[in-house]
């Protein structure tokens, strides 16, 4: 069970034509939806059924973040894809918006059908240029198929989908800042509640997913909730892109099983590269604490293994790091981007993603103390749980998890002023 | 200090002015503000990839927004270039899966063949250099961007392909 979702045309040449994507069966489904008039609880029922969480990062069920939006409410409601794709080490929606955008923007069709709404975005990151032309080519497609715009192939329904060009911030990715970013506004997060559904883009109820969710709608709608969820396992339904990346063979993304042992994956991705060994796995994303390699060889990717081990699924994000990687200068440069990144709209994540990476800094640099090690802690710590968004604790959990599992090495550059990886 | 201009087609080219449109459009009436990260991004590549106070006024006049609000979003996003870059300006990704893949090597090999630094310009002009975040693209680690397109599985030999390459 390879590519079967997101994925089913990428054996295809030109995968990314519409013609190409109809000869797998692409818009049948919207297209009896649309005939047959079917009932928008029905969909969110079937989404509910399909077990599918959020591929975003936070894993949230999609179809009960669909049924908080009061349909019948008057006025306009929007739906909006996350195709902003910052979080380090992850680089599949690319693929999706690059090889598969009609699969993506016959989800959103189908998401707005279920929520009434007639109007959408695709929040696209402003590097991301080649999938953002690919992107618009397949709108302008749709379009003229009668897939977009008013009385879709004379249902009654109209739906309208634009794309929106970031302009590089991470911070963007965080739903509420960017919607604040499609407003024409600098991305920073807003307070919640309210939530999007209720007060969203424009002060609209609106629903904000994952390029990746969305374009998991039309397979699940088409072959049945029950089906996308039995591909997976318990508590992580269907298939899921995993990026997978570092010191490896054969880096890239795999449309693979929820479960599928790690270890499985790492021989898909061509095993560690000039046979190194494995030293340790960051699982999904930069901010989910690292697992050391031989525990991880022993763990499922699915939520619960991944969770279970004290680090997070994320967006599906692998990095796979070999014995001649220091932790000290990996979290070092993990640290600076938090920093970097933070939009300095709260005290703790500006002052403290400041404090981690200075002291990880003074550690990698030899300039470290003894003292140093609590105080990270600490500063984690003091981050942890009292911000605006979730960038603060994205920011504090690598350092968590890097003194969870590495703390030797953090002591071994404290008390010998050099790095023991490849001191001998 | 904004100028108050009579007719908004006297702002831009009618080409710019033309582009420009086509964000409007794409968002509700009274939005407008909605297209300046559309609008910054064509006047930034019109003026060789980098906005002036000037220009940003001139975008604040267009979309009816406060200039204030134009400079906040173009110092937010790291894409808005405030001074000078180069006619191709070169963007290394340094971040996790690019630096375990010795994105550092591509640094210092650009340093040498350039003669600079991150965030400087040569002194012809045609280059500048730029250290950015994970692109998205860490299955090609090291990678980096100029311009529009992305460059993967660099090595200092394919650096020196892709500069030659470059007009
Ligand atoms: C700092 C930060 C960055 C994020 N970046 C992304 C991103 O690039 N793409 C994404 O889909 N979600 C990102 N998220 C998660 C979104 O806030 C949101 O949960 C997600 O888009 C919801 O869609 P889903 O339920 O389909 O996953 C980010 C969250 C935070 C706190
Ligand atoms: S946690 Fe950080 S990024 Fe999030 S709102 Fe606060 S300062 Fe901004
Ligand atoms: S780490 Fe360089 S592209 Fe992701």
């Amino acid at each position: 069970m390879v590519n079967e979702v997101c994925l089913r045309t990428l054996d295809l040449e030109r995968p990314w034509l519409m013609e190409q994507y109809q000869s797998r069966g692409g818009y049948e489904v919207l297209k009896q939806v649309l005939s047959e008039k079917r009932a928008p609880e029905d969909i969110i029922e079937e989404v509910k059924k399909s077990g599918l969480r959020g591929r975003g990062g936070a894993g949230f069920p999609t179809g009960l973040k669909w049924s908080f939006i009061s349909r019948n409410a008057p006025g306009q409601k929007y739906v909006v894809c996350n195709s902003d794709e910052g979080e380090p080490g992850t680089f599949k929606d690319r693929d999706i918006l690059r090889y598969n955008p009609h699969q993506l923007i016959e989800g959103m069709i189908l998401a707005g059908y279920a929520i009434g709404a007639t109007r959408g975005y695709n929040y696209i990151r402003g590097e991301f240029w080649e999938p953002y032309e690919r992107f618009e080519q397949a709108l302008q497609e749709a379009r003229e198929a009668g897939f977009l715009g008013d009385n879709l192939l004379g249902s009654g329904f109209d739906f309208e989908l634009h794309t929106h060009l970031g302009g590089g911030a991470y911070i963007c990715g965080e739903e509420t800042a960017l919607l604040e970013s499609i407003e024409g506004k600098k991305g920073q997060p807003r307070y919640k509640p309210p939530f999007p559904a209720h007060f969203g883009l424009y002060g609209r109820p609106t629903i904000i997913n994952n390029t990746e969710s969305l374009a998991s709608i039309p397979m699940i709608l088409e072959k049945g909730g029950e089906w996308f969820a039995d591909i997976g396992v318990k508590n992580s339904g269907g298939s899921k892109l995993f990026s997978i990346s570092g010191n490896i063979n054969n880096p890239g993304v795999f449309e693979i099983p929820m479960g599928t042992p790690f270890s499985e994956l790492l021989e898909m991705a061509g095993g560690m590269k000039d046979g190194r060994k494995i030293k340790a796995v960051i699982p999904g994303g930069s901010s989910a604490p690292v697992i050391p390699g031989e525990q991880m060889m022993d763990l499922n990717m699915d939520y619960d293994s991944i969770a279970g081990a004290g680090s997070m699924l994320g967006s599906g994000a692998v990095i796979v790091l070999d014995d001649t990687n220091c932790m000290v200068k990996t979290l070092e440069r993990m640290s600076y981007f938090y920093h970097e990144e933070s939009c300095g709209q709260c005290t703790p994540c500006r002052e403290g993603t400041g404090w981690l990476y200075r002291v990880v800094h003074r550690i990698e640099t030899g300039q470290g103390r003894q003292e140093d090690l609590d105080l990270l802690d600490d500063v984690a710590d003091k981050i942890s749980g009292k911000t605006i968004c979730a960038l603060g604790d994205a920011a504090a959990l690598p350092v968590q998890g890097m003194l969870r599992h590495y703390r030797d090495e953090f002591q071994y550059h404290i008390d010998h002023k050099r790095c023991m990886v490849g001191a001998g | 200090m904004t100028v108050t201009v009579k007719d908004k087609t006297e702002l831009f080219s009618p080409q710019i002015c033309a582009e420009i449109d086509r964000w409007i459009a794409k968002y509700p009436a009274e939005w407008k503000q909605s297209a300046v990260m559309g609008a910054l991004m064509i006047v930034q590549d019109d003026n060789g990839g980098w906005l002036t106070t000037e220009l940003m006024d001139r975008v604040a006049d267009y979309l009816d927004m406060p200039p204030i609000a134009v400079y906040e979003v173009a110092t937010f996003y790291s894409m808005y270039e405030l001074k000078p870059v180069g006619k191709h300006k070169i963007c290394v990704c340094t971040n996790v899966s690019c630096m375990t893949n010795k994105s550092d090597l591509i640094v210092e090999h650009l340093e040498k063949k350039l003669g600079i630094s991150f965030g400087e310009v040569t002194e012809d002009g045609r280059f500048s250099m730029k250290e950015v975040e994970c692109l998205g693209a860490c299955g090609g680690a090291p990678m980096m961007q100029i311009g529009k397109q992305y460059y993967e599985n660099l090595t200092p030999e394919i650096v020196d392909a892709i500069l030659e390459g470059l007009e």
